[in-house]
């Protein structure tokens, strides 16, 4: 399972949208096969009869009443953003299709 | 884009099976977003704020920030869910669904995954002819909407060929319920009616809720269509597989979906019979041209990396909750149908004029506004229809119940003819305001100043001496003439039968001088 | 005056203040000194904002001087996290994709740190994005040790210990996923906090790990560290997963500290060869010291906390991967676009190539994997069952004794360098403290010693039940005072004068 190849690194890369260079996949494929051998060490006890745990202290039905709250104001809103025309943000062309 | 070649629809139907499954997302109308405190823009009173206005640190992913669950969208999740005869989940959870988009401000939307709130469900709805269907429901869950792009530069307006695009992230954070029908079999020729019915009577059971705006025009409730063909087997022979789907996107008219579906099969149809193979994938459908075109097929770039949200915790309704909302139902659309029927008072045909055009909701709000129901069904299956379909959109879109109201008291009161009502829904529908601001801003109203209308009678009965002689002989359809004379100088603006009434009595009175 | 000013606790430091004797503006003036002198050596700020400092104590004093009833940190320094948004002072998580960013808004306990009158010095170093056990992920260079400049202060938090290591700071806040607080402290001579999961808001610490992120006191004195949580902790409606109910004070605690009857367990699994010797003695003594005290010390098993590295680099990368998704161009931070133009795609991943470091580049792609359609069962769902089996192994221990009792980290200070082409040994100095955060339950470290080797800090990390940090406090603050008294002083008293440090290393660095 450890097997890991350049080809699904890149993959990931995809996935992750990092514009790793080559020979950062090279090392990264090494470096994954080698962790990814440690890490598997938890199949050893997981196994069916133990239920995950996602969340280290149990709550539920945490809600928020349905009241307008503090919001930011549209100069906050773009105040950090690389490129906006005043009141939105810019990006450059999408090539992809809408989800 | 090359036009698909498409079978003709019966012989469609003759060589396949069509299997349909709906996707409808819902805009809730609640005062804040899913996971912020910031206004709604689903709500009316923030429909169409200034972009970048409705935000919450949350809503633009900024770093350091963190989701917290608007119980009145869970509340109104569960409502909806029980309206859908699904089974509400005693626990379920939010998931993360990956993928970057740059409309999505965290890079990921929060969404429910294998722990929907709601599911096995099943939905009654009733088709033009009388046909009833029982939708089966998978599932209905709860997650957020993104914000919108706009694409600027190139012709269109479209993605393609756009320099860049512009973000605003209103609308996101949006509470939305996504309600997923199972495999719908059954429908044969009426399949693409019984989509356009379904999506209908949901948003029937939404607006009775009155948990979401439901307006199709500003997205408050969109459609995905799901369409297969399954080639039909010979007698005897063990039933055919299902065919490939495709997903139809962008539908957002009760008219697009029953067209979307049906060129579909069509599509799908002409592609099979020459032996062709169909590509699992998104098709976006094009109001304009009535047709699909290919999206990106479902590829590994649909790994969307689910894991549960470790900001939120588990939603666990209370039974005691379950019930109260169950018991606080509106009643389902069909058995209300029934019940409008009686009290409308209307005929199977006018009743069914009413259901097919998708306008009970607004027959019955245009009622509650105070119209009597036979002038609620007049307008909206009339004059309001006409319009819709020469404007290609749903009539809800054009004018609203208390608008029709308005106007059906306006003609009630003599203010206005139909004919002048019929110029004033235009009015309304462009925008320009109320029936009466249309009124008062047009100058249509009724004349109903009889020296105004005397003047004009003495005017045409003084040009037209052989009728005035023949309406003094006692031929009083005579009167007719006049009449159009009198209403034509008037631009229409006058009650005819008042009209006819003065024309008698000057006609007599003339007589007397002359 | 000044020096004086910078060696006292922030409990001492707050008493001088309300008596009048001292002025926040003195202090906070003494304290931005200290940083002008010796911060060129350590690089524990990435930034500091002494204009803003100053008049910030200047109201407090104010406030004091009109007769306002004021908590007992009023007009007391702080250092912050730089993984905490500030409103209106650049905030970074040690990464280039932040560069320049000013958030709108303020982290909650950075809020409640400003309400209780502290003043914000600056923000200090950390690995990018808390990835870390050294502070030499960091894309604006590495933090040094003020015990030795050539080693490293622990990490991900290394700015903070080091902050109040080199007296730039009495106090500051860290962040703590699998021992960024805890093991900072263990190698620079100070005591660390990881309270319970939920005891301190995470609204605007910029996650990393969301299940296991936690915020907590950087200080140089147990007392120190309560006063400061008390601040923090609370329930906050903007984090969901903050705990509702209310805290017990956990300076009461530190005051009333008495180990007699305490039942403190050594988990077995964690007293082992693969620990330094003389982090080794040093605990031992440490627990022979409290023995004395009158606790009771006993021999418990974890038998699954070996598991809990692999669940830890499981969890974290994958909910890392996706928390590190936002930083993509278009709302904040760093844009970069391809020569010639590109697509968002493109922009996107251009940007996300730049502005991640190595580090976070390796983590976000291990996290991806393990959360990929087929892998995820195998990988990410079954970290979240070893996670269930730590929670199982802390609750039948905790069924035996009060809190438990561990070494903090398995050597003393490295050098820099040592282990950064070599990801898995790095990973292995959070053996000790991975396991809390994996179970949420609270963790200190306290000052233990000296290792007799190198002469270099050793700390000890006490573990206690979710929700009774006061434990962690009263056996902490037993500790100290038996090992102050013992040492007839803070043996931070021990640390090597930094001003000769500075002409050292600079000296070092020419050869």
């Amino acid at each position: 399972m450890s097997e890991i190849n350049a080809e699904q690194v890149a993959h990931l890369a995809n996935l992750a949208r990092i514009a790793l260079t080559e020979e950062e996949i090279e090392h990264l494929t090494a470096e994954l096969g080698q962790i990814m051998q440690a890490v598997e060490k938890v199949s050893e006890v997981a196994t069916p009869d133990v239920p995950p745990t996602s969340h280290p202290i149990p709550m539920q039905n945490v809600f928020r009443d349905d009241v307008v709250g503090d919001i930011l104001t549209v100069e906050q809103a773009l105040s950090g953003a690389p490129e906006s025309d005043g009141s939105r943000f810019v990006v450059s062309a999408i090539l992809g299709e809408e989800q | 884009m090359a036009r698909a070649e498409l079978m003709d629809f019966d012989e469609a139907l003759e060589l396949f099976e069509p299997v349909i499954g709906l996707e409808v997302h819902v805009e809730l109308n609640t005062r804040t977003k899913m996971f912020s405190p910031a206004p709604n823009p689903a709500n009316s009173e923030f429909h169409g704020a200034e972009p970048n206005t409705l935000v919450a640190p949350v809503d633009l992913g900024l770093p350091g920030s963190l989701p917290v669950v608007n119980g009145e969208a869970v509340r109104n999740s569960i409502s909806l869910g029980l309206a859908l005869g699904c089974s509400i989940a005693e626990s379920c959870r939010f998931a993360r669904k990956n993928y970057f988009y740059p409309d999505l401000a965290k890079n990921y939307q929060i969404s429910q995954y294998d722990e929907p709130i709601a599911f096995e469900g099943s939905v009654e709805v009733e088709l033009e002819n009388g046909r009833v269907f029982q939708v089966p429901i998978e599932r209905a869950h709860m997650e957020e909407d993104a914000g919108k792009l706009t694409h600027v530069g190139g012709s269109t307006g479209r993605i393609h060929g756009a320099e860049y695009s512009l973000v605003d992230y209103n609308r996101a954070g949006v509470p939305l319920v996504e309600i997923v029908t199972k495999p719908i079999f059954g429908g044969e020729a009426d399949a693409p009616a019984l989509a356009r019915a379904y999506v209908s009577t949901i948003r029937d059971i939404v607006i009775s809720l009155g948990i979401s705006e439901a307006r199709m025009e500003r997205g408050n409730l969109r459609c995905d269509a799901n369409v297969s063909l399954r080639r039909r087997a010979a007698a005897g022979e063990p039933a055919e597989p299902l065919g490939t789907r495709t997903e139809t996107k962008n539908v957002n008219s009760f008219r697009s979906i029953e067209r979307a579906v049906r060129h579909e099969i069509q599509r799908q149809a002409a592609i099979l019979a020459k032996g062709g193979t169909i590509t699992q994938e998104t098709r976006h459908w094009h109001e304009d041209t009535g047709t699909t075109s290919p999206g990106r097929p479902k590829s590994d770039a649909d790994d969307y990396r689910y894991f549960p949200e470790p900001d939120l915790l588990p939603v666990v309704p209370s039974r005691e909750l379950v019930e109260e909302l169950r018991a606080a139902l509106p009643e389902p659309p069909a058995a209300r149908r029934r019940r409008l029927k009686a009290e409308w008072g209307f005929t199977d045909l006018e009743f069914q004029g009413v259901v097919n055009g998708g306008l009970l909701v607004e027959v019955a709000e245009t009622v509650a506004a105070g119209a009597t129901p036979a002038a609620a069904r007049k307008w909206w299956t009339g004059e309001l229809s006409r319009l819709a379909n020469a404007r290609e959109t749903d009539a809800a879109s054009l004018v609203t119940p208390a608008d029709v109201a308005e106007l059906a008291a306006l003609v009630e009161a003599g203010t206005l003819t139909d004919r002048l009502a019929r110029q004033v829904l235009e009015g309304v529908a462009d925008g320009e305001g109320s029936p009466q601001q249309v009124v008062d801003a047009r100058g249509l109203a009724v004349v109903s100043d009889d020296g105004a209308l005397v003047a004009a009678i003495d005017e045409a009965l003084a040009s037209q001496p052989d009728v005035l002689a023949k309406i003094r002989d006692g031929k009083v359809q005579a009167a007719g003439a006049v009449i159009g004379a009198v209403m034509k100088a008037m631009q229409g603006k006058a009650d005819a039968a008042r009209v006819r009434e003065l024309v008698l009595e000057r006609a007599a009175s003339t007589g007397a001088d002359a | 005056m000044s020096e004086h000013l910078i060696r006292l606790t922030a409990a001492q430091l707050g008493e001088r203040l309300a008596s009048g004797d001292v002025s926040s503006v003195e202090a906070t003036r003494a304290h931005l000194d200290r940083i002008a002198a010796v911060d060129g050596a350590v690089h524990a700020f990435l930034h500091v904002d002494g204009e803003r400092a100053l008049d910030t104590a200047a109201d407090i004093d104010r406030r004091r001087a009109a007769g306002e009833e004021l908590g007992p940190l009023a007009g007391v320094p702080i250092a912050i996290k730089d993984v905490l948004v500030t409103e209106g002072m650049p905030s970074t998580a040690g990464s280039r994709i932040l560069e320049g960013w000013v958030p709108p808004y303020d982290a909650t306990p950075v809020r409640r740190v400003r309400e209780a009158g502290m003043v914000v010095l600056g923000k200090t170093n950390m690995d990018e994005f808390a990835m870390g056990s050294s502070t030499e992920h960091s894309a604006y260079g590495p933090t040094y040790n003020p015990w030795d400049l050539e080693r490293i202060p622990g990490g991900s938090g290394g700015g903070s210990a080091a902050s109040v290591a080199a007296f730039e700071a009495p106090v500051a806040l860290g962040s703590d996923t699998g021992g960024s607080i805890r093991q900072p402290a263990h190698v620079t001579g100070t005591v660390g906090v990881k309270p319970t999961y939920g005891a301190v808001s995470r609204y605007g610490s910029i996650a990393l790990a969301s299940s296991l992120d936690q915020v907590g006191p950087v200080t140089r004195t147990v007392l120190d560290a309560a006063l400061l949580q008390d601040v923090i902790a609370g329930h906050d409606p903007r984090d969901s997963t903050s705990i509702p109910e209310a805290w017990p004070s956990m300076a009461d605690a530190v005051r009333r500290a008495d180990v007699a009857g305490l039942r403190i367990g050594v988990v077995k699994e964690l007293d082992s060869d693969g620990f330094q010797s003389g982090v080794r003695s040093r605990f031992h003594e440490a627990l022979e010291l409290l023995e004395r005290g009158g606790a009771e010390i006993v021999e418990v098993s974890a038998p699954h906390f070996e598991y809990s590295i692999a669940a830890y680099y499981l969890i974290l990368p994958a909910e890392a991967s996706s928390n590190l998704a936002k930083f993509d161009s278009v709302r904040f931070g760093l844009r970069v676009t391809p020569e010639g133009g590109g697509t968002v795609e493109q922009v996107m991943g251009a940007t996300r190539e730049a502005g991640f470091g190595p580090e976070v580049k390796r983590r976000i792609i291990l996290g991806t994997y393990a959360l990929s359609a087929g892998y995820y069962d195998a990988y990410y769902g079954s970290a979240q069952k070893v996670r269930t089996l730590v929670q199982r192994d802390f609750d039948a221990a905790f069924a035996k004794v009060d809190v438990l009792a561990t070494p903090t980290a398995p050597t003393t200070a490295f050098k820099l360098g040592e282990k950064l082409d070599d990801p898995l040994a790095m990973y292995l100095n959070d053996i000790a403290t991975i396991p809390a955060n994996l179970a949420g339950v609270p963790g200190i470290s306290v000052p233990a010693g000296l290792a007799p080797e190198d002469g270099l800090p050793v700390g000890i990390q006490f573990l206690a039940p979710a929700r009774e940090d006061a434990r962690l406090y009263n056996v902490g603050g037993a500790l100290e005072r038996l090992l102050v008294e013992q040492w007839g002083g803070p043996l931070l008293d021990r640390a090597p004068d930094l001003s000769s440090h500075e002409m050292a290393a600079a000296e070092e660095g020419v050869v």
